[in-house]
């Protein structure tokens, strides 16, 4: 390939790469040094390391984002490995993937119908007795409907991690007199785990950043470090508190694909 | 006892699937509720799709939506593709993993520090908020989709082919053209399709860069639904709902055809391994 048609394909490329990833990350950082009166400070930081508030909304959104991912494992999991031993797979991974081409504006949308307090939930609750509740508007309602929307993404990676295994392993363990639950903890789920950690990956990390669940479902009871960084960004104004925000939620960001990203390289490392 | 495992299984994967389904037919049903609320169902009627196709500010803004989705993708599918041709063609190792990594910087953030990064990067060049910002937006989030949907397919690609090609006289432009474009095709289709979805499904970032004059439907449905139910928006669900299904379905069938061809190729393969029969 000649030089030129290189530097062809290449130009339009770079620009994006410059403009669109390399900049906005250097300018997230850059303004979080300044106050909103547009002076250079280092008084961002001071206040979120030092106010309680921040750091308490920090350690609760990654309390919600660690309940979000281990109840969507839970249920994914199974899933995943039921599905793996259906007759017409493709086609149910299929069926899996279409609720996550439904803007999520709608599904959430939908739940304010469903958890409202003469919606179906509730007649389900009055007609075994329990009660009407108020359940729109809770921290409940908000870990339910982010585990909903996020099944899809801890099913995706699992299935295809159990695709790939070989069914002679497990046939191989029962063989040698493994029973079911030793083949499983033993055999299937340690070769899985790198589909659980991009799983998790997928999950965790927006599950941080759900600002239209935590305003629609949750009623600002619940802050997550994305709900303040719209509040930051779009309500108050104060870019500089909200690219701090930000930079946290970025460094958390790296934080979980350096815990969770470690067998891949190994892998790349083989090849 | 097998069979009754089996059964428990149907039971769980049943369970999850409605559980998958029960909202989006949840909101389908009461588009045809004639009474106002998302939660008793009076009777049947149409008047809530009458309503959508009647409010022009609604048609406006899912011709808008369509047409960044469609601008947006096309743009991506392009510059993904030679993106993703100047990684294959980087010869350093290096060099060509950083790229990488670099590409995949927008796939994992999340979407509250694009929109934020973003509004920044426009605002610090002057850049008005509003149709042309979004437009960006979008573009520069499905690029890196598009590259990763391409590059395995150049990868497959066969190497001899391009320089029988250059062998035989071909220009640039025919080497690209009628030797390598031919052969990545399908990973262009599958990412103009991703690409065309995300912007599509995209909420977050348009809602930062979007300014004022301009609305996508993702932000008009949150702002909607912030002031309570409204069974327009119902109605418009389920159109949507069929909209996707049918973007499903093309996606499936190119996925499909794919799939026919590769085993098409095989089978040429093995009726060539096996000649004697």
């Amino acid at each position: 390939m000649t030089k030129q048609s290189k530097l062809f394909y290449f130009i339009p490329y770079s620009l994006w790469l410059i403009f669109f990833v390399a900049a906005p990350l250097l300018l997230i950082f850059y303004q979080s040094f300044f106050t909103v009166e547009g002076q250079f400070t280092l008084a961002n930081y001071q206040t979120y390391f030092e106010s309680g508030t921040y750091l308490r909304m920090t350690v609760n959104s990654v309390w919600y984002a660690f309940l979000i991912t281990v109840l969507t494992l839970l249920i994914s999991y199974p899933t995943a490995y039921l599905l793996n031993k259906t007759k017409h797979k493709q086609l149910w991974l299929l069926l899996i993937i279409l609720p996550t081409w439904i803007n999520l504006l709608l599904k959430a949308y939908a739940f304010i119908g469903i958890f409202s307090i003469n919606g179906s939930v509730n007649d389900f609750l009055l007609f075994i007795g329990i009660g009407r509740q108020q359940i729109l508007f809770t921290d409940v309602s908000f870990l339910l409907v982010a585990t909903y929307i996020e099944i899809p993404f801890m099913i995706l990676p699992i299935f295809n991690a159990l695709e790939e295994l070989n069914p002679s392993y497990e046939r191989a363990s029962r063989d040698l007199g493994a029973n079911g639950l030793d083949t499983f903890r033993r055999v299937v789920f340690p070769l899985t785990l790198n589909g659980v950690k991009s799983g998790i990956q997928a999950v965790f990390i927006p599950s941080l950043s759900l600002f239209m669940l935590t305003r629609l479902i949750g009623g600002n009871r619940v802050i997550t470090l994305g709900t303040a960084i719209e509040q930051h960004f779009l309500v108050t104004q104060d870019w500089g508190m909200g690219s701090t925000i930000g930079v946290v939620l970025i460094v958390a960001m790296l934080l979980i694909m350096v815990l969770t990203g470690e067998k891949k390289k190994k892998e790349r490392g083989h090849k | 006892m097998k069979k009754k495992s089996i059964k428990w299984s149907n039971l769980y994967l049943i369970a999850v699937f409605s559980v998958l389904y029960a909202p989006i037919f949840y909101l389908i049903f009461y588009s045809f509720n004639s009474g106002g609320t998302m939660t008793s169902f009076e009777g049947f009627t149409w008047d809530n799709y009458v309503a959508v196709f009647e409010d022009k500010r609604l048609i406006t803004i899912v011709l808008n939506t369509l047409l960044v989705a469609l601008l947006s993708s096309l743009a991506a599918t392009v510059i993904g593709t030679f993106g993703a041709l100047a990684i294959y063609y980087t010869k350093k190792r290096q060099t060509r993993t950083t790229l990488l990594s670099l590409n995949n910087v927008l796939m994992v953030s999340p979407d509250v520090i694009i929109g934020a990064s973003f509004l920044i990067l426009f605002t610090f060049i002057g850049f008005s908020l509003g149709f042309a910002s979004v437009l960006l937006s979008h573009i520069a989030f499905s690029i890196p989709i598009v590259v990763l949907m391409v590059l395995p397919k150049l990868k497959e690609m066969n190497d001899t082919m391009i320089m029988a090609a250059r062998d035989l006289g071909a220009n640039n432009w025919q080497v690209l053209s009628k030797v390598i474009l031919p052969s990545i095709t399908p990973g262009i289709l599958a990412g103009f399709f991703m690409a065309f979805t995300y912007s599509l499904d995209d909420f977050a970032v348009t809602f930062f860069v979007t300014g004022n004059g301009f609305t996508t439907l993702a932000v008009e449905i949150y702002s909607r639904a912030r002031q309570g139910v409204s069974l327009e928006i119902n109605a418009l669900s389920a159109l949507m709902f069929l909209f996707s299904l049918l973007l499903v379905v093309g996606y499936y069938f190119i996925q499909q055809h794919n799939l026919s061809k590769k085993q098409k190729n095989k089978k040429r393969l093995a009726v060539g391994a096996v000649p004697i029969r």
